[in-house]
């Protein structure tokens, strides 16, 4: 398909502007650029048809199933894209908060962020929560930062942080980022935390502990309040990377299971939709010890209305305003929608789709753990390695049956992973559908393999030269 | 209700083959004592019931206020295509294209929007997005120490004051040097921003080279519709440009979602944090896009990865191309003209209040006022108007300081009008 700049075409405009109503006002010269901005010239159909069709080269949750294991791609409800176009959040300037004389004008953003921080620190069992942070990995860091304030306000000198080595990159990438150093706990062969192993890790300079429940093996993590336990001994904080909480929401708590502190992923568990990548929203929870810590300002009652304050010993702004509000309207729509007990189905069909497809599948690809898995389920693609085939080429084969893939390669510790998490909104017939398409690739990698190497067939291209791409680094026109 | 789509009698079909009788056994092998002992959340409501709620919370907000209220955040006219078109489930509810033949909307989408950043700033690379504005600046100072393997930030005091707090919160557990001013010397760094939090519009051409001499990077954090009149980052010889791109046809939606813009010279390339897009071929020969040096990802690299970015703001970031691409080459200059001319008009009809700043103005300029400027604030808005940002609370002014932004959205009749009750504020307090 063409770029949209290979459709310019000299004088073309698509919006037309009031004729100025005022003098015209000069720049000196040498504050200017010295040449437009070569944008493409084009019309308003041009940019209309152009983008929509690149749209049908995607594939959405609003088109396909979309299995991708750690990533929770349920339905994206229409009712809060609805409540997050209402004009009066989309044009509400986020300055309104920072002088007092206009809190008065964003009262009800207000009362929603604190209503939104007290539902979610509910669900979680934590005692407060921020919105600030604007993506899970960003929770991640705010999360590790709150530790290393916490660490810094106590005297003490720790510098590590331990994390499973079946974690999301983003654990690991986050507590550098933050400053600390990363020991990786091995998992045991059954998928859980190898508790010796943790032992061994656990010293003076472990400042905290950063865990998935349950973990990226599909896996609850049955030991993790001893864990919790022996951390806290040693004044080593509990972090729950709330990737994986669409399993559990509403069965347990973060709190209750010993952490101190996690982050929710509101384009997760919470339905608001990915966006392609983004932008998601990763708010922090907190216990009691890391309270005075959080982000601020926070929205605070103040009389008969809501105000700002900080926290005593606050990190500080760690996004501008209030993180990614639009989003959180989402989510708050979503959770007043579900109510208590519609998450709590939530976690319960979310589990009982994991297990259908692990159920259906057992027998033709190898079970990475023996589970019992929860919302989502580990399977290995070596057994069809003797024919010549991978996870990659089951992955694109997937693709020309009309699903997504599961997510491969991750986590690290199974070889040739395939990842499925088929969320609760997906129905029967579309899991049957699928793990019919799974079965019909086994059996094709076993009796056509070249067929699953040249997948896809159906799509706008097929696989791409990616070493090519990084060679030629043709990031631009 | 909770969206699910499998009726009673699938589940219980469903059940059956996994050899169980309830979906509460599923959750059985959790010891007792780590099951929820409290849940009083509230029950769930209908669409119209939490629609409603919702739009009663919308309600309370400033109303459709004239808006003078900038501070790194503008009240640009957005055009309908920009929605109708980001909002497509095709875009919305697509996940991170990590299968390229799946998502070649996507990628595409970013490749364009990577050579529309380049175009629009004069850099060589732009990556597919970071969070907002303040966050790319932290990105930008990290990426400069990497490269530099220097630990000294300087702050010039042009700098979005709100974008310093967010550095200081994000290096406050490494060993970094934040200082200020516009000493290059042993810094990895110096971060500037044009135009200037307070409006001033700066060529920091000569600052760039003072950097390089002394083995420092200039970080310049701009303002992207500015850009259609305003000299360029890259003609600047910045290092490192980075911005919030809200002007870029992003609602304001009280603080986010809003888009970090990042470009960089090509030899700083391989330390850029965030994904990248590249054109590539299929064994057909069909021209395809793909994600690209991915080594530098979490996703591959964990605790050496050049960031711990993953969720970016990729919607957002084809918000800002269909943007582009409605305003076009000439569209943009258009807009940035209009901004300046009717700020250039606005600061005329002041001519009760000091302005602060000495040099030219881009869209925004500081006054002092004869009184408070929040007082000013809260007395113009009873009348409809957000009069802009009292600079005290920023802590960037005195008390009676204003910063006031005007966009290409307002016309002469408001700001005649406005600068009369901004007048008859200041003579009645």
């Amino acid at each position: 398909m063409e770029l949209i700049f290979e459709k310019s075409r000299p004088g073309c405009r698509a919006i037309a502007f009031d004729p100025l109503d005022v003098p015209e006002a000069a720049l000196p010269p040498e504050l200017c650029r010295a040449e437009p901005a070569a944008l493409p010239e084009v019309s308003e159909l041009d940019v209309v048809r152009h983008f929509s069709r690149l749209s049908q080269r995607n594939f959405g949750v609003d088109t396909h199933f979309y299995p991708l294991g750690s990533c929770t791609m349920k339905y994206n409800p229409k009712m809060a894209e609805a409540a997050a176009a209402h004009p009066g959040f989309l044009g509400l300037h986020p300055h309104l908060a920072s002088a007092p004389a206009t809190w008065p004008l964003c009262q009800g953003a207000f009362e929603l962020i604190f209503e939104l921080e007290r539902l979610l620190a509910g669900i979680a069992g934590m005692r407060q929560v921020s919105l600030q942070p604007i993506a899970g990995a960003h929770g991640e860091l705010t999360g590790t930062l709150m530790i290393a304030a916490y660490h810094r306000d106590k005297g003490n000198t720790k510098d590590t942080i331990l994390i499973p080595d079946s974690a999301h990159g983003t654990n690991p990438a986050s507590a550098a980022i933050a400053g600390f150093k990363v020991v990786e706990v091995p998992s045991l062969p059954d998928g859980t935390l190898n508790l010796n192993a943790f032992k061994k890790a656990l010293n003076e300079s472990v400042a905290a502990v950063m865990l998935t429940i349950p973990n990226t093996h599909g896996l609850f993590e049955p030991r993790v309040l001893e864990i919790a336990q022996l951390a806290h001994e040693m004044d080593a904080l509990m972090y729950n990377d709330g990737a994986n909480l669409n399993a559990i929401i509403g069965e347990c708590r973060p709190g209750d299971l010993g952490f101190d502190v996690m982050h929710f992923n509101l384009h997760k568990t919470f339905a608001t939709p990915h966006g392609m990548g983004g932008p998601g929203a990763g708010p922090v929870g907190v216990g009691e010890r890391l309270e005075a810590f959080l982000p601020g300002p926070r929205v605070v009652r103040d009389g008969e209305g809501f105000g700002l304050a900080s926290p005593p010993k606050s990190i500080g702004n760690i996004s501008a305003f209030f993180g990614n509000f639009l989003v959180a309207v989402r989510a708050y729509a979503y959770i007043l929608k579900l109510g208590g007990e519609g998450l709590r189905e939530v976690a319960h069909h979310a589990v009982l789709n994991a297990n259908y497809v692990y159920a259906r599948l057992k027998d033709l690809f190898e079970p990475a753990f023996d589970g019992p898995f929860m919302h989502e389920c580990v399977f290995s693609a070596t057994p069809l390695a003797k024919y010549g085939a991978r996870a990659l080429d089951v992955a694109k084969a997937l693709l020309d049956y009309g699903f997504h893939a599961p997510t491969v390669y991750f986590p690290l510790t199974v070889k040739e992973s395939l990842m499925i998490e088929p969320t609760e909104t997906e129905s029967k017939d579309t899991l049957d559908a699928f793990c019919s398409a799974m079965a019909e690739i086994a059996s094709l990698a076993a009796s056509e393999p070249e067929r699953l190497h040249a997948a896809p067939v159906s799509l706008p291209v097929g696989r791409l030269d990616e070493v090519r791409a990084a060679r030629e680094l043709n990031c631009r026109v | 209700m909770s969206f699910v789509s499998t009726t009673p009698a699938e589940q219980a079909e469903m059940l059956k083959t996994i050899g169980l009788t309830s979906t509460e056994e599923f959750f059985e092998h959790i010891p007792e004592t780590l099951r929820v002992t409290s849940w009083d959340l509230p029950p769930g409501q209908s669409e119209m019931a939490v629609r409603a709620r919702l739009a009663q919370l919308a309600s309370r907000g400033d109303g459709a206020r004239v808006c003078f209220l900038g501070g790194g955040y503008y009240d640009h006219f957005i055009p309908a295509a920009v929605d109708a078109l980001a909002s497509r489930g095709e875009f919305l509810t697509a996940y991170t294209p990590y299968q390229p033949e799946a998502a070649q909307g996507t990628l595409q989408s970013i490749y364009e929007y990577q050579s529309a950043i380049c175009r629009l700033t004069d850099m060589d690379f732009a990556n597919a997005s970071l969070y907002d504005g303040g966050t790319a600046v932290f990105e930008a100072a990290t990426m400069a120490i990497r490269l530099t393997r220097r630990r000294r930030i300087v702050c010039h005091g042009s700098l979005n004051p709100r974008y310093r707090a967010i550095l200081a919160t994000h290096t406050a557990n490494l060993e970094v040097e934040l200082a200020d001013g516009d000493d290059p010397a042993g810094a990895a760094c110096v971060i500037v921003q044009n135009p200037g939090f307070l409006g001033d519009v700066h060529d920091f051409t000569a600052l760039a080279g003072r950097c390089h001499e002394a083995g420092a990077l200039l970080v310049l954090s701009f303002y992207p519709l500015s850009l259609g009149l305003l000299k360029t980052p890259g003609a600047m010889g910045a290092d490192i440009a980075v911005a919030e791109g809200q002007s870029l046809g992003v609602p304001l939606g009280f603080g986010g979602p809003y888009l970090g813009i990042l470009a960089t010279r090509k030899e700083h390339l391989r330390r850029m944090p965030g994904r990248l897009a590249a054109a590539t071929e299929d064994a057909q020969g069909r021209r395809g896009f793909v994600l690209t040096l991915q080594a530098r990802e979490q996703h591959i690299r964990r605790e050496k990865a050049m960031s711990n970015i993953c969720s970016n703001e990729a919607l957002i970031a084809l918000r800002a191309l269909i943007y582009l691409c409605l305003l076009g080459r000439d569209g943009l200059r258009e807009a940035a003209t209009q901004c300046h001319a009717k700020a250039e008009y606005l600061k005329q009809q002041l001519g009760f209040a000091r302005l602060l700043n000495s040099g030219s103005t881009f869209n925004e300029f500081a006054v002092r006022l004869p009184v408070k400027a929040q007082d000013a604030c809260l007395a113009l808005a009873k009348q409809g108007y957000l009069a802009g940002l009292p600079l005290s609370a920023v802590g960037k002014g005195e008390e009676t300081d204003l910063l006031i932004a005007v966009t290409e959205q307002r016309t002469r009749a408001q700001l005649d009008v406005f600068a009369g009750a901004l007048a008859s504020a200041c003579r009645q307090a």
